[in-house]
């Protein structure tokens, strides 16, 4: 019955800027959308198609203007900030196109992050379980490694890794292998792909690439704030 | 990464670390500031504690004296025309009503550390041809040398005053031609007079009071001034000499004896002091705030720099509680910091300048006073100073909008 919740649930999700003034422009016109537990879908649409902005409410960051959303079943319109927040750090991995690393830390350290933030002291545990994280996206040897030290696919790969921390349900990634070269990219969606399918995990991947695209279980196509296929 | 440092703080550190340059400069920034704080404080307290010293070297903390006599005209009946001029009435010496009653009184004073009744009177000192006005003190040593250590300016004789001793300044034996166990012959304004023996000779740094002053014992002095049993004044000291004009006031309201404070006498000088420690808390407030300003300027920066980090730690899941504290932290870790180097380099300052200069004699020009407290309120408040800096900017940086911050 739990697998029957779909992980997100989108109903009549509307976005709006500048709300209540005379340049107020709406980017989402009402989105119904449904996201089964390990699914692997793509997201594509034209620059300014309202993707990310999509991607970004999914993602907890931002909230619709009207419009329900429910994340495996929980209904988010009535949290607060910090409500907001847990459920982010808890279910929701984030995979970004650039800057996706936290230059101070070490690989190592970025992957413990999500852990770090949710417990406040590091432990063993953590520490193991990043290494196992690391060692599935085969950095072992970098683990100590600054980012500033490591190639465009290296980083990507730890932000997987980074990603998969707290055993969420859903991984949101925004044009994930924009900045890389196509051996990495390939090498990037192949591990997303085998995280998919070892750990159930949801894929919602913001792409412009085709190619990717074609790679994906499920393709919303989002054209002018609508999904048109 | 160690297990028992909070996430916060390493992110602190960290983000410090990475921005080596600017932290190494506001470091320095506030290391100058705080320097000049330590610096500032001890030198002037050293040389406040000098001074008072000095002050209250020779003279009591409050003096009790007898209050003025007033002309108390009687008025005439009717049909009598009076003059509306009263005559000031020239002031006698006088002893204090009932000294013996007000001393015991104030001895159960727990502010009043020593009570000291004494006979001031005006005398002639002659030796042969030579003859020179002296201000003469009777005092009881025991107790006076509590008040002025007398003993420790002693260059030639012992502190001892039997009912015909005599101690006398460096300068009045030199003008006298006399020195230890010679004798001189001591004329009161009364018209008394007496041989004494001289039994020591101080030097209390001061040419005038080495050329004016001597010391006999109480009842001599007494005998000298016709003031058999009396006392002209009752010398007091008290454990914080700050507090003597306070104190003065309550021995005037519970003796009804007139009573001045150092303070009161030597209103300029506290006055300076005054203006000293005024200009000294300026000073120590407009570098306090150009360090803020510093801190601030560097992590507002840093806010700016950091918005993407400060994004993805926001996806991640990071109240913005969190960030908030990571900020604050910056900002009293630089201050603590720079605080540990300021109090060095000013400390370390002031130990080098105490040693470099010297007076003519080798002296020391102030006292070194370098109380722990001076540093531990210096850290305390460099880094409460810190955190107050890193409000605007924490608070910048724990509200953006994860979405705007991570594009950039």
């Amino acid at each position: 019955m739990a697998d029957a919740v779909p992980v997100v649930k989108l109903e009549g999700v509307r976005k709006a800027y500048g709300t209540g003034t005379p340049v107020e422009v709406e980017v989402l016109h009402g989105i119904d959308l449904e996201l089964q537990r390990g699914e692997f879908v793509a997201l594509t649409g034209p620059s300014g198609s309202g993707k990310s902005t999509l991607l970004n409410i999914i993602g907890l960051l931002d909230r619709p203007t009207a419009g329900r959303l429910l994340i495996s079943g929980r209904e988010t319109g009535r949290l607060n900030d910090t409500e907001l927040t847990q459920l982010r750090g808890h279910s929701i991995g984030f995979i970004f196109q650039t800057h996706c690393l936290i230059s101070a830390f070490t690989a190592l350290e970025n992957v413990m992050m999500p852990q770090l933030v949710a417990s406040e002291f590091p432990n063993d545990a953590i520490r193991a379980r990043a290494e196992e994280l690391l060692d599935q996206v085969g950095l072992t040897r970098w683990k100590d490694n600054l980012s500033s030290n490591m190639s465009g696919g290296q980083q990507q790969r730890v932000a997987i890794a980074r990603s998969l921390a707290m055993n969420p349900v859903l991984i949101l990634a925004d044009e994930p292998t924009g900045n890389l070269d196509t051996k990495s990219a390939d090498g990037a969606l192949d591990l997303m792909r085998q995280v998919n399918r070892d750990h159930g995990t949801t894929f919602l991947i913001v792409t412009h690439s085709m190619d990717i695209a074609h790679r994906c279980d499920r393709i919303i196509d989002v054209v002018d704030g609508q999904i048109v296929n | 990464m160690t297990n028992w440092v909070p996430f916060e703080w390493t992110a602190a550190i960290r983000f410090l670390k990475e921005g080596r340059m600017q932290t190494l400069f506001i470091i320095t920034g506030v290391s100058i500031g705080v320097a000049v704080i330590v610096f500032m404080s001890a030198l002037l307290s050293g040389l406040q504690a000098n001074f008072i010293k000095r002050v209250l070297t020779s003279s009591p903390h409050i003096q009790l004296i007898p209050a003025d006599e007033i002309a108390r005209p009687l008025r005439g009946g009717a049909g009598i025309i009076e003059a509306a001029i009263v005559q000031r009435p020239a002031q006698r010496l006088r002893s204090i009503d009932q000294w013996q009653k007000v001393r015991a009184q104030l001895q159960t004073w727990p502010d009043i550390t020593n009570v000291s009744p004494s006979v001031s009177a005006a005398a002639l000192a002659v030796r042969g041809a030579a003859s020179r006005s002296i201000s003469l003190t009777g005092i009881d040593p025991e107790v006076y040398f509590n008040i002025v250590p007398l003993p420790d300016y002693i260059v030639a004789g012992q502190p001892r005053l039997t009912s015909d001793d005599i101690i006398i300044g460096l300068d009045l034996g030199i003008d006298l031609g006399v020195t230890v166990g010679d004798k001189l012959t001591l004329t009161s304004a009364t018209g008394a007079s007496r041989v004494m023996t001289i039994s020591g000779l101080f030097d209390l740094g001061n040419k005038g009071a080495n050329k004016r002053v001597a010391y006999v014992a109480l009842r001599t002095a007494q005998t000298l001034s016709n003031l058999a049993g009396g006392v002209t004044s009752i010398d007091l000291t008290v454990r914080d000499v700050y507090a003597a004009e306070t104190i003065a006031q309550a021995v005037e309201t519970a003796t009804g004896v007139q009573a001045d404070s150092w303070i009161k006498t030597n209103a300029q000088f506290f006055t300076a002091v005054n203006a000293q420690q005024t200009s000294n808390t300026m000073i120590r407030l407009f570098v306090g705030l150009s360090v803020a300003f510093g801190i601030a300027s560097v992590l507002v920066v840093s806010v700016i720099q950091r918005s993407r980090d400060i994004g993805i730690l926001r996806a991640m899941g990071t109240s913005q509680g969190q960030i908030l504290r990571i900020f604050l932290l910056q900002g009293a870790l630089l201050g603590f910091a720079g605080s540990l180097i300021g109090s060095a380099l000013g400390g370390g300052t002031l130990v080098y300048w105490h040693n470099a200069l010297r007076q003519a004699d080798g002296s020391e020009i102030f006292p070194l006073i370098l109380e722990p407290q001076l540093f531990i309120s210096a850290m305390v408040l460099a880094a409460l100073t810190g955190v107050a800096a890193a409000a605007v900017p924490a608070m910048r940086a724990a509200q953006l909008d994860p979405v705007v911050a991570i594009r950039g």
